[in-house]
């Protein structure tokens, strides 16, 4: 067994998120508010330490005045905490709605759709991998088919999304195959943890 | 009195699911004690992303950004040993940082492990920018002036007194992009670093993501692709190494199994007592 008094924490707390399997009890309320309240003390200092006083209050501190464009716009958020100064929060969010669109749209555009686009239509690869891209091919087109409501889906656009269905079912299975094997690694991981760095009883790393 | 047929199958539908949870348990555990090494066969995607690396030339600096929290540490942390052990054995230098509070204490985990058994030294083989809050923001940032964004490094040197920093600022001084990630911080790095600053990109990725990215990888918008625990084992297995990843292959193909006999059994139990039609007839 361990002699590391953290890894004994940490391995008992798995125990007790393990207990809900069973049924809800107190160890596992008692392992999911330990959780909660310790996640938000650690993000806000770390915040406080790597945002805040670099950012602001040392900033301030050499003199430089830009800093308080974004505390004043900080503060003004806190104003939805009351009805009467929750209008002041606007202030805050369309600047920050504003910066937010200026960076992500022209990026969004450019990686997500028309990068997309010129993959979608470009020339079919020789040999057998003619069948990947008409597949590919096969599946855009159908696809989009299936979400065209602007026509009903009957006669040939009917059946174009009736096929785009089955690329989609296609795609949720193969997505959802990824999600159990995601969920058997976190269990995986640890079992790992609690029979090798708890217990001692597999290899090492 | 016998069961009829339709009583077992009532039965089995009827089944307490904590009996599926120990049957899971088992599946997981029993393979970690008793290992059978089932083989693991690297995917083309997987392959992509090793050989990226491969291509890049000895002694260049790579970024890299390791973007997850414990919650998923399962399926990324074998991979962040894999790809910066493979970094190190191929003597490139990764600049490293995360977009997440908790990323540092996983990061240096990874590269206490990576440099030990590589043989690497801090400043001269790799650094260690630490946590930067602000995403796209510091995405954005990273293809303008990186030592003016991080004025120090996670250990409080400054960058500009670094030698290897002297020879980096921007997306363009890097010849390959590492991300790992398990949210959405892969989507800007895909919409910025790799598409707007056009920089050479492999991406490791939570198996819940993976499928999402496949399209990238199509587009030539990434050269590779690692998904999950299994694509981990695959890096593993392309670099000769055992980790975390390939001994929790076993459990990994075992319960697999047990679900797909579960939900085949589930199907069949459903059919055979008529559940389907009640269901689909409003029934109980």
């Amino acid at each position: 067994m361990s002699h590391d008094v953290g890894t004994w924490v940490a391995a008992l707390l798995t125990l007790c998120v393990f207990s809900f399997l069973y049924r809800d009890n107190p160890f596992y309320r008692f392992a999911e508010h330990l959780f909660v309240g310790a996640s938000a003390g650690y993000l806000l200092a770390v915040q406080y330490q790597n945002v805040f006083r670099p950012n602001v209050i040392e900033k301030i501190g050499h003199g430089e005045l830009l800093p308080f464009v974004p505390l004043v716009l900080g503060i003004l958020i806190l104003g939805r905490a009351w009805e009467r100064t929750s209008g002041l929060a606007r202030w805050s969010l369309a600047f920050y709605v504003g910066i937010y669109s200026g960076i992500a749209v022209p990026s969004y555009l450019q990686a997500q759709i028309f990068a997309q686009l010129a993959d979608a239509v470009k020339p079919f690869q020789p040999g057998w991998g003619a069948v990947n891209s008409g597949l590919i091919l096969l599946g855009f087109l159908s696809v989009l088919a299936y979400f065209f409501f602007s026509a009903p889906h009957k006669g040939l656009h009917g059946f174009s999304a009736r096929t785009g269905i089955w690329f989609l079912m296609v795609a949720f299975g193969a997505s959802f195959g990824y999600t159990v094997m995601a969920r058997i690694s976190l269990l995986i991981a640890r079992m790992q943890f609690l029979m090798r760095d708890w217990m001692g009883i597999l290899p090492g790393a | 009195m016998a069961a009829t047929p339709n009583g077992v199958w009532q039965r089995v539908l009827g089944i307490d699911r904590r009996w599926i949870f120990v049957l899971v348990g088992l599946g997981t555990v029993l393979p970690l004690l008793f290992p059978v090494n089932l083989p693991v066969t690297p995917s083309p995607r997987v392959q992509a992303a090793y050989d990226a690396i491969e291509a890049v030339p000895e002694g260049s600096i790579v970024l890299m950004s390791i973007d997850y929290e414990p919650d998923i540490m399962a399926e990324l942390q074998p991979m962040s040993i894999a790809v910066l052990r493979h970094c190190f054995r191929r003597n490139l230098r990764p600049v490293i940082l995360t977009l997440y509070p908790a990323g540092p204490r996983l990061v240096e985990q990874a590269l206490a492990v990576a440099t030990a058994a590589e043989g690497k030294k801090r400043y001269e083989d790799y650094v260690f920018l630490g946590y930067k809050s602000g995403n796209q923001a510091v995405i954005l940032g990273l293809g303008e002036n990186i030592r003016g964004l991080f004025p120090r490094d996670f250990y409080g040197v400054r960058t500009d007194s670094i030698p290897l920093m002297q020879r980096v600022n921007s997306y363009a001084d890097f010849p390959l992009l590492i991300n790992l990630s398990g949210s959405a911080i892969a989507d800007y790095y895909i919409r910025i670093g790799a598409s707007r600053y056009h920089r050479p990109m492999i991406l490791g990725a939570t198996a819940v993501m993976a499928t999402d990215y496949y399209p990238y990888l199509s587009s030539r918008q990434l050269l590779g692709l690692i998904g999950g625990m299994k694509g981990a084992a695959e890096y593993e297995r392309l670099m000769g190494i055992v980790g975390d990843a390939r001994r929790g292959m076993d459990a990994q193909s075992l319960v697999h199994v047990i679900v797909v006999i579960l939900v085949l059994l589930g199907n069949v139990a459903l059919f055979a007592t008529g559940g389907l039609k009640r269901r689909i007839g409003g029934g109980a």
